[in-house]
């Protein structure tokens, strides 16, 4: 009961604390918001390329062949093999028989397939497609399938892969960038409110050191505070977001269908249901600990400067 | 025997002493000591004044007694306890031991006389219906009860030490330090606030005060400790200011 009673003083005191200097928690809070809203599009971005990667990947295959008079047998073995391996998708067994019908209805027209008859020139070859779940894993699979006896051939993209896996890592480097500056920036304010609210009650705290206040009590209201401009700066972006991810995407689908036919979009639900949880861990998160660390530096010089 | 030969407090001089400077030096920069080799014992139920001139080491002493800052050299003991071995954390929990008065009174402008008294308990977490029953009876030993809906700004200064001490009090400290309590004050005023301070002596507070005025230490006839250079040079029972000058 005591505790709650003192969890509730603190409270009470970091909200008045927070109106007392409400120009610096609204500077320090509209920062998070740019912070969180700039990090909520690179997110919504990389998330929707990474959706339209992954859909993209399943289609992105490694052709095996097999060197000749290597039985259908050994090739269903090798087959049952690799499909055992988490970053494979599926495996499928396409015959001499499919191949040489692929062969015909893509390639050849009908009268040079007929003088063909029965004849398969492609009696030898069988082969296996293999998609995968990641695509930059290509070149590890390359290299087992490769390990197999009597697989002649492996034919695969690496210029996809590459590419794939190159805009991910550019995009991730960027947007890690652009978000350490703003958080440094949000980090700055936040120090900044919580100091000035620190050095309007100098006199308060100073008191309550020498009668004997609990470091706890001293600064539980200033953690509270950056819990509360951090919990400010995430409402609005997050609802902004939630609105314009909707409209975005429904104006990217109505106007441009063309171009963004390949682009796969996740949906509003999936995505702020990953999005929102995050935006809170970090708001929350840059005002209790950057509030927590200016609390206790500026609360100790006011004991020592007494 | 003289007539205010108090048994008990001599008796209780056998015990260990409430405070204990052991060979207490306090550099604040090389070289310049505030105090140099103090050796010092203040007993249970003693009322002792500090004087000396500005800058002979007074709020050093009181400073040390708060655990606001370390000795450079020697010990700093409160009922046996070296102060230099209480982790931070323990330190909150001394201070609710004693009770301390400043010449600028340091209250809460934006609380009243009530709530500034409250609140010296709230922060050490005592239960509500104590604080009720504790407050009131603190703010009519001062004298204050009338006001206790008044804000500092609408009381006097002797007004506002009173208020001071309450604070100080409710917690029932077993020390009660006071940094110049009277400074603030004109003579009517200062003359209240120290008969307040003999009573709460009288009821077994030990009482340090540090102080500039003499007319009261002359006055009161009590423990008189002498500082000159971060040095004791007289400490007399029932001494008086006047040591101060030699």
């Amino acid at each position: 009961m005591r505790k709650i009673r003192t969890l509730l003083y603190c409270f009470g005191q970091g909200i008045r604390s927070a109106w007392r200097n409400r120009m610096y928690t609204l500077a320090s809070a509209g920062t998070i918001m740019a912070c969180l809203f700039l990090l909520g599009v690179f997110y919504f971005v990389i998330a929707n390329f990474n959706y339209t990667v992954e859909s993209a990947e399943t289609l992105v295959g490694i052709t095996v062949f097999f060197e000749e008079g290597t039985t259908e047998e050994r090739i269903l073995e090798v087959k049952n093999e690799i499909s055992f391996r988490t970053d494979v998708a599926d495996v499928v067994y396409i015959s001499a028989g499919e191949a040489w019908e692929k062969y015909k209805k893509d390639s050849l027209n009908e009268e040079l397939a007929a003088t063909f008859g029965t004849d398969n020139p492609l009696a030898d070859s069988a082969s296996l497609e293999i998609h995968l779940k990641d695509v930059t894993k290509q070149d590890a699979l390359v290299r087992y399938v490769e390990s197999f006896q009597n697989v002649r051939k492996v034919n695969h993209s690496e210029s996809i892969a590459e590419s794939f896996a190159g805009i991910k890592t550019l995009l991730g480097i960027v947007s890690l960038g652009l978000i350490a500056v703003l958080v440094a920036v949000a980090v700055f304010l936040i120090r900044t409110t919580i100091s000035t609210g620190i050095s309007v009650r100098r006199e308060e705290i100073s008191i309550m050191s020498i009668i004997g206040a609990t470091d706890f009590f001293i600064r539980a209201p200033f953690v509270v505070e950056g819990m509360l401009i951090g919990f400010l700066g995430s409402v609005l972006p997050v609802g902004l977001l939630y609105f314009l991810y909707g409209e975005v995407i429904r104006t990217l689908r109505e106007q441009f269908e063309s171009v963004f036919t390949a682009l796969q979009f996740l949906s509003r639900e999936e995505i702020m249901g990953r999005f929102v949880p995050m935006a809170l861990v970090f708001s929350l998160g840059i005002g209790i600990i950057a509030s927590f660390i200016t609390a206790k530096r500026q609360i100790r010089k006011i004991e020592l400067q007494h | 025997m003289s007539a205010d030969f108090d048994i008990n407090r001599e008796l209780s001089k056998i015990e260990t002493p409430v405070i204990t400077f052991e060979h207490v030096s306090k550099e604040y920069q090389k070289g310049i000591a505030a105090l140099e080799n103090i050796n010092l014992r203040i007993y249970k139920g003693e009322f002792v004044f500090i004087v000396g001139s500005s800058g002979s080491g007074k709020s050093t002493m009181i400073r040390l007694l708060l655990k606001e800052i370390l000795p450079s050299k020697g010990k700093v003991f409160v009922v046996g306890r070296d102060l230099g071995r209480l982790r931070r954390f323990q330190v909150s929990k001394y201070r609710r031991s004693i009770g301390v008065v400043f010449q600028d009174f340091r209250l809460l402008k934006d609380r009243n006389v009530y709530e500034n008294v409250a609140f010296a308990q709230r922060i050490v977490e005592v239960p509500e219906r104590q604080i009720k029953r504790q407050v009131p009876k603190l703010l009519s030993l001062v004298g204050l009860m009338e006001k206790r809906k008044a804000y500092p700004e609408e009381l006097s200064g002797g007004q506002q030490q009173r208020v001071a001490l309450a604070r100080a009090l409710v917690n029932n400290p077993m020390i009660l330090l006071a940094d110049e309590p009277t400074g603030n004050l004109d003579p009517k005023n200062s003359w209240e606030i120290m008969s307040l301070l003999e009573d709460i002596n009288k009821r077994g507070t030990t009482v340090v005060v540090v102080t500039h005025n003499q007319e009261i230490v002359d006055r009161m006839q009590k423990r008189v400790i002498t500082l000159k250079d971060g040095r004791i040079i007289s400490d007399e029972e029932k001494g008086r200011y006047q040591y101060a000058k030699n």
